[in-house]
């Protein structure tokens, strides 16, 4: 029985020298967990489109969507809201802040998506349907004239559209795109 | 005669505009205060015990709070849209012209939100890392309060930060709303590589997504290698607590030196890709555009840079006489090499002297002692980092830039001082 004890106080002793002298990576305590779990949470879109779910819409549609959800921050039109402009400056980007939008400025129409879908509107983000974020920013590149009011928005059409500054930036970091 | 106590000499000057140097100093260091600040007469009145020395004071506090004679010390806050349109959406700046030392005090750290200050119970918290990784993994915040945690001081600095400086006309607003778009604090916490190992990285990983748990679900991308050098950490504490709402309880990133809108709060994932996703905070914002209309992206060190704080608009004015002129420097690429200060607008430049520890990616406290004539003078500080980079003046910095052009103002910041003492921002 003493002898079982002293043993029990070894192999304790032992585990805690261990415990100690481990390097931090024995420390796995992450649960594995399935994409499917995750994707209510990978809402994020790169240029390519991979991530881009089912649903459509165009700009015809995505007219009612803008007045009712959009226009209070961003104006009708997208013109001169309180939250700014989000058309206009095409070719007129270095002439001063307010010509950077949407239009003139962003370099991926993915951005778009990805961006009204995490972020927008501002009091209730998520709220939109896919179809219906598909349909704003159908709509959103509409305003700034580039796609036609018909233009049917989705996995396959959305990420083809070549926005007018595609090629307006130089990357600082080595392996990024351009 | 040569030089007095009170009236340094020729042989004294570190450069123009009455800036000392230090062997004076140390010369006369009892002597070294504000000529304002010497009494010669002896006080009229008796000293008097006051009440708090005459009855026992308040009894201890489970949490404790600055003196109500010290409630004038307080961020400035400021929305960047019309009330009622994207509240939330905004920044406070640090008091930098009311703080000593280099840690900023938890409860004055800057803020930049841009859906408001999510309130997270960090029992139903869950971060995941997923993507290109054999493993995808969701941890648990108390899981990850269990894994080896290491502490380094860093600032976190908004790459908007300095952006009043952008405009055509000096504004005349405080230090701390020039430039207080930047805190610096010890922080606490997990190595981001240490779980990326956890979850088995694939070969074709090069870039990570980091995301938020906010309404924004703030999102950044950011290049793997920088995980890989081992700076990245998932902060849980500031300054020896848990980390304040504001700035991403229960957990977020710190990436030393970098654009601190990289350091994203709130940290709910990590997604491990082959490129960068082209977020709206990186093709949108925090792109530089140049007159040449093409813009620099993926910016990410942040410059060479300091200000001085005393004296500074909004402070009390500058007195004829001896007094110490002091401010931070700070740069996203190393260590404070050197800070000099000019008192004649640029003319003419002495070393400061650099206080306290002097931490890479950190803030650094410097000082000298000037003896202002009365003459109006204007006061610059000019910080190089162990790099050799070196703080440019206003004109050189805005060179490359198209107007507008807001992001990584790292110019040297100049402070007029008028005959009547009155400090102004100004541009030189």
């Amino acid at each position: 029985m003493c002898m079982y004890d002293n043993r029990t106080h070894i192999l304790t002793g032992l585990l805690i020298v261990l415990a100690l002298v481990l390097p931090a990576e024995a420390q796995q305590l992450g649960d594995p967990i399935s994409e499917s779990d995750i994707a209510p949470w990978d809402i994020s879109i790169s240029p390519d489109g991979r991530s881009l779910p089912p649903g459509m819409g165009s700009a015809l549609e995505g007219a009612a969507i803008y007045a009712d959800k959009c226009s209070a921050c961003h104006g009708d039109a997208a013109k001169n809201g309180p939250a700014g402009s989000l058309v206009g400056g095409i070719g007129q980007l270095t002439q001063g802040q307010q010509n950077r939008t949407l239009g003139s400025y962003w370099p991926y129409s993915t951005t778009v998506f990805d961006y009204v879908r995490r972020a927008m509107p501002y009091q209730s983000p998520g709220s939109l349907s896919d179809s219906e974020v598909y349909a704003v920013t159908a709509y959103l590149l509409h305003v700034n004239g580039i796609v036609s009011k018909h233009y049917v928005l989705d996995a396959d059409s959305l990420p083809i559209i070549r926005m007018p500054n595609r090629d307006g930036f130089i990357s600082d970091w080595p392996s990024a795109r351009q | 005669m040569s030089s007095s106590c009170f009236s340094p000499g020729t042989e004294d000057r570190a450069a123009g505009g009455g800036l000392i140097n230090r062997r004076w100093l140390l010369k006369n260091s009892l002597l070294a205060v504000p000529v304002g600040m010497v009494t010669t007469q002896a006080s009229s009145d008796p000293l008097r015990v006051p009440e708090w020395s005459s009855a026992p004071g308040l009894i201890q506090s489970q949490y404790g709070q600055p003196s109500p004679f010290e409630s004038h010390v307080t961020r400035p806050v400021l929305g960047l849209f019309p009330e009622g349109f994207g509240d939330g959406s905004g920044v406070s700046f640090t008091p930098l012209e009311k703080l000593a030392g280099t840690i900023t005090p938890n409860g004055l750290f800057f803020e930049r939100h841009h859906s408001g200050i999510p309130e997270i119970d960090p029992g139903s918290h869950e971060f995941v890392i997923h993507g290109l990784v054999e493993r995808p993994l969701v941890f648990s915040v108390s899981n990850l309060l269990k894994y080896p945690m290491v502490t380094r001081t860093a600032f976190v600095e908004c790459a908007r930060n300095s952006f009043f400086n952008s405009l055509q006309e000096p504004q005349q607003r405080s230090a701390g709303e020039l430039h207080g778009l930047i805190g610096n604090a010890e922080w606490t916490g997990v190595p981001l590589a240490a779980l990326l190992e956890e979850a088995h990285v694939d070969l074709a990983g090069s870039w990570l997504l980091a995301e938020g748990a906010d309404a924004a679900k703030y999102s950044r991308s950011i290049p793997i290698s920088k995980a890989w050098e081992g700076e990245v950490l998932i902060a849980f504490y500031q300054n020896g607590e848990r980390l304040r709402p504001e700035q991403g309880y229960p957990m977020r990133l710190v990436i030393p030196g970098w654009q601190g809108s990289t350091s994203v709060k709130w940290l709910r994932r990590i997604k491990v890709m082959s490129d960068a996703t082209y977020a709206r905070d990186e093709t949108s914002k925090h792109t530089l555009l140049q007159k040449d209309g093409l813009a620099r992206q993926f910016t990410f060190e942040l410059g060479v840079k300091s200000t001085i704080t005393t004296p500074s608009f909004g402070g009390p004015p500058v007195r004829e006489g001896l007094q110490q002129v002091r401010g931070v420097a700070w740069s996203g690429a190393g260590k404070i090499a050197k800070v000099e200060v000019s008192a004649d607008g640029g003319r003419s430049w002495a070393d400061a002297v650099l206080h306290g520890a002097i931490l890479p990616k950190a803030m650094t406290r410097f000082a000298i002692a000037w003896h202002w004539d009365g003459s109006p003078s204007i006061l610059m500080s000019r910080a190089t980092d162990d790099t050799g980079a070196v703080q440019p003046i206003r004109t050189d910095w805005y060179e490359p830039f198209a107007a507008g052009q807001i992001y990584h103002l790292n110019a040297i910041q100049s402070w007029g001082v008028s005959q009547d003492g009155e400090v102004s921002n100004v541009y030189v």
